[in-house]
């Protein structure tokens, strides 16, 4: 163990909180907003993995898959944020 | 442990920390708003700075620039829809007015209003980020 392990191991750590954090506001998020928005942080947080997980291997194998993820991310949160607004148009 | 061992070693935790206490506040803060801002912009430091961390471990510069691509997305895409996302949160009327001190969109939607009291606008545009749509939600069809 040299000490960037434990740099990692505290990293990895410090994000999965992050994540704990967002599923607590995400379960109890009052509206679908808040919910969109938690599942944006998460996606984003995800992305912060794969890059500590680039960082412990030394080469960016998994550079796709982080924008991917980041791109999936955006259009996902942006649709339901179209969604959300039209549901509401829709109620009055 | 090398030179930009260390740096890694102090730029991943640090990064760490800012996405950490900005998902503490998206728990802690009690207005929508106060969320949205707590979510966007800590989450965008800590992803620029364990990118830069895990652009250190990299064995050449040229390496590292898938890294600076993603780190390029998420900085145009985070702020999009953080102010997609305050929009929507504000013409659903969830924004908490008895907390603002300025509602600058207030105006621009009561001159919405008074233009599509005046009769519909010009061309079936959907409505973009930027143009204050009518509270009563008359938007051209097929958006």
């Amino acid at each position: 163990m040299t000490v960037l392990d434990y740099v990692y191991a505290a990293t990895l750590a410090m994000l999965a909180l992050g994540v704990l954090c967002a599923l607590v506001r995400l379960v109890r998020g009052p509206s679908v907003l808040d919910r969109i928005l938690c599942l944006n942080t998460i996606s984003v947080l995800l992305v912060s993995v794969i890059a500590v997980e680039v960082a412990v291997r030394g080469d960016t194998a998994y550079v796709g898959l982080m924008v991917s993820i980041a791109l999936l991310g955006f259009v996902a949160t942006l649709t339901a944020a179209r969604f959300a607004e039209r549901r509401a148009h829709d109620r009055d | 442990m090398t030179a930009t061992d260390w740096i890694t070693a102090v730029l991943l935790p640090a990064g760490a920390l800012f996405t950490l206490i900005g998902t503490i506040g998206l728990v802690r803060l009690p207005t929508p708003l106060g969320r949205l801002h707590a979510a966007a912009k800590p989450d965008t430091v800590g992803l620029l700075l364990i990118l830069s961390g895990a652009a250190f471990q990299l064995p050449d510069i040229s390496a590292a620039a898938p890294l600076l691509l993603v780190a390029l997305f998420q900085f145009t895409t985070i702020p999009v829809l953080a102010q997609t996302l305050g929009r929507v949160t504000y013409s659903r009327g969830e924004s908490s007015a008895e907390r603002m001190v300025v509602d600058e969109l207030a105006d621009a939607v009561r001159h919405a209003e008074r233009d599509s009291d005046a009769g519909p606008g010009e061309g079936g545009r959907p409505n973009t980020p930027g143009e204050p749509e009518a509270a009563d939600g008359e938007r051209p069809p097929g958006t």
